[in-house]
């Protein structure tokens, strides 16, 4: 079990050095970046919105709930759902979701040219497969999924706002004023930081798991769970080993 | 010409090739026959470099094509053309897009020269006003011969096919068949056919290498084939009782 472990994260790495070798052709490279930036963040641009949106009101709303006392601040409600939407809940709940949405997609794209022998077909004509298929896909969700993240949590900042105005739990004047209270840029670099991170475990992690499959449709379904689970699994590790460097 | 010099292959422990050593002679249709199992399309790796042979050497004109420099390997690949069994024309691609896609990769050429080229080579496998169709939409037999536009695009110097009939009727075989030959022969490419298809062993095959149990067993071509006095090349020619009622 360690060793088969072990031989796993070795192939990664040798996967990884095949997929960032010179690209066969830029002008190519160039084509499939746009074409899975514009496939990855417009394509998951609703998803995203609509989780955000969600997740503000929710985190909003539960914070108002728990801290209703006359002693604290009423614009504490708007800093404490602006910090945990800044720093957690929007990189890591959003890449948790992009997982399942973008990776499995991923995982499932190149796994089935495996199996279809597409691959093998550009391996015959002298391109290298590992970066013609996944250099575009790993770069375009490492630029794209940190803009997803800041648009998370402006959707979700606007949630939170929209459940305080309909619910009036706290006045909209001092839901602002905590949202501002206090800003640091640091924190949404710090998002951002992590969210750049996440993306390039989800791309690489879910295309590793798509090209090494062996099999048939069979192969194809398991490969992409265990690619949700296993970057999924990163993910969360990589959470805390992150927060304890940056902050 | 493409030389196979005591080609062995091990997948773990068990080896499916034995010091293979025959040749694949240029402007010929070349067919490596066997039972399913036997080892062919290992072999086919082996020739195109999608399998690393243990033992053994692959020559491409004298050229030793596994020990090969990554730049000259990658050379010569682009003088390879391959139609593999399941067409694997890529599903995201119209079908202008698929017979381009070689020239996209390797040449400079224009958007125009471009067209021009896989007009000619789709003319080259009979199929028009399919340019902006996608794979899906296609039949098997026109999905082949796809394919082979696409093998084509390049102008290469070798061609490999693998089991091209298979899953098409008796009449798009044939179709394919004539093909595969007139391809060979017009552009006098060294072809290599994996098949164990009857009909194109007896009427395409102008050298013929049975592969069985992972070792070749015999060589020779169609007209000598059904002569043959090997008693295990026999039972694989002679299996279906059509063909044994032809013999008697």
């Amino acid at each position: 079990m360690l060793f088969k472990g072990l031989v796993t994260i070795g192939d990664y790495f040798i996967f990884l050095k095949k997929v960032f070798s010179k690209p066969a052709k830029w002008s190519v490279f160039f084509k499939k970046l746009v074409f899975e930036m514009d496939t990855m963040g417009i394509g998951s641009m609703l998803i995203v919105s609509i989780v955000s949106v969600a997740m503000g009101s929710v985190i909003t709303l539960q914070t108002a709930l728990q801290i209703e006392s006359s002693w604290i601040p009423s614009w504490t409600v708007g800093f404490t759902a602006r910090t945990s939407i800044v720093m957690e809940l929007c990189p890591t709940i959003l890449s948790l979701l992009l997982v399942g949405n973008i990776g499995s997609r991923i995982t499932a794209e190149i796994g089935s040219m495996r199996v279809t022998e597409q691959i093998d077909a550009l391996e015959v004509m002298g391109i290298n497969p590992a970066s013609y298929l996944v250099l575009p896909k790993v770069s375009a969700s490492v630029i794209v999924n940190p803009v997803l993240c800041i648009f998370s949590i402006a959707f979700a900042l606007v949630g939170g706002f929209l459940t305080v105005w309909i619910t009036d739990c706290v006045s909209t004047y001092n839901y602002i004023d905590g949202l501002t209270y206090c800003f640091r840029v640091y924190d949404v670099i710090y998002a951002v930081t992590k969210t750049t991170i996440f993306a390039f475990v989800m791309s690489t992690v879910s295309s590793f798991y798509g090209y090494k499959i062996e099999g048939g449709a069979l192969e194809l379904g398991k490969a992409s769970t265990q690619g949700i689970i296993v970057s999924s699994f990163i993910i969360l590790i990589l959470n805390v080993v992150i927060t304890n460097l940056m902050l | 010409m493409i030389e196979v010099c005591d080609v062995s292959k091990y997948f773990g422990e068990k080896q499916v090739l034995h010091s293979i050593n025959t040749n694949f002679e240029e402007g010929k249709v070349n067919l490596i026959i066997g039972r399913s199992g036997s080892g062919k399309t290992v072999l086919m790796k082996c020739l195109v470099g999608l399998h690393a042979p243990e033992e053994g050497k692959v020559l491409y004109s004298g050229r030793e094509f596994h020990n090969m420099p990554d730049g000259e390997k990658q050379h010569l690949r682009a003088e390879m053309g391959m139609v593999f069994q399941g067409s694997a024309l890529f599903d995201s691609m119209t079908i202008e897009e698929n017979v381009a896609f070689p020239l996209d990769m390797f040449t400079q050429q224009g958007e125009g020269e471009k067209r021009d080229r896989v007009d000619f080579c789709l003319e080259c496998v009979d199929l028009q006003n399919i340019n902006r169709l996608y794979p899906a939409e296609l039949s098997g037999g026109m999905k082949k011969r796809a394919a082979i536009a696409r093998a084509l695009a390049c102008n290469p110097k070798y061609l490999f096919f693998d089991e091209p009939n298979s899953g098409l009727d008796p009449k798009t075989s044939l179709l394919i068949d004539e093909l595969i030959t007139k391809i060979t022969h017009d552009f006098n490419t060294t072809t290599v056919v994996n098949t164990h298809d009857m009909n194109s062993i007896i009427t395409i095959g102008e050298t013929i290498s049975f592969i069985y149990q992972g070792r070749l067993e015999w060589t020779g071509n169609s007209s000598n084939v059904l002569a043959s006095d090997n008693p295990v090349l026999n039972d694989f020619i002679f299996a279906q009782p059509l063909v044994q009622r032809l013999k008697k």
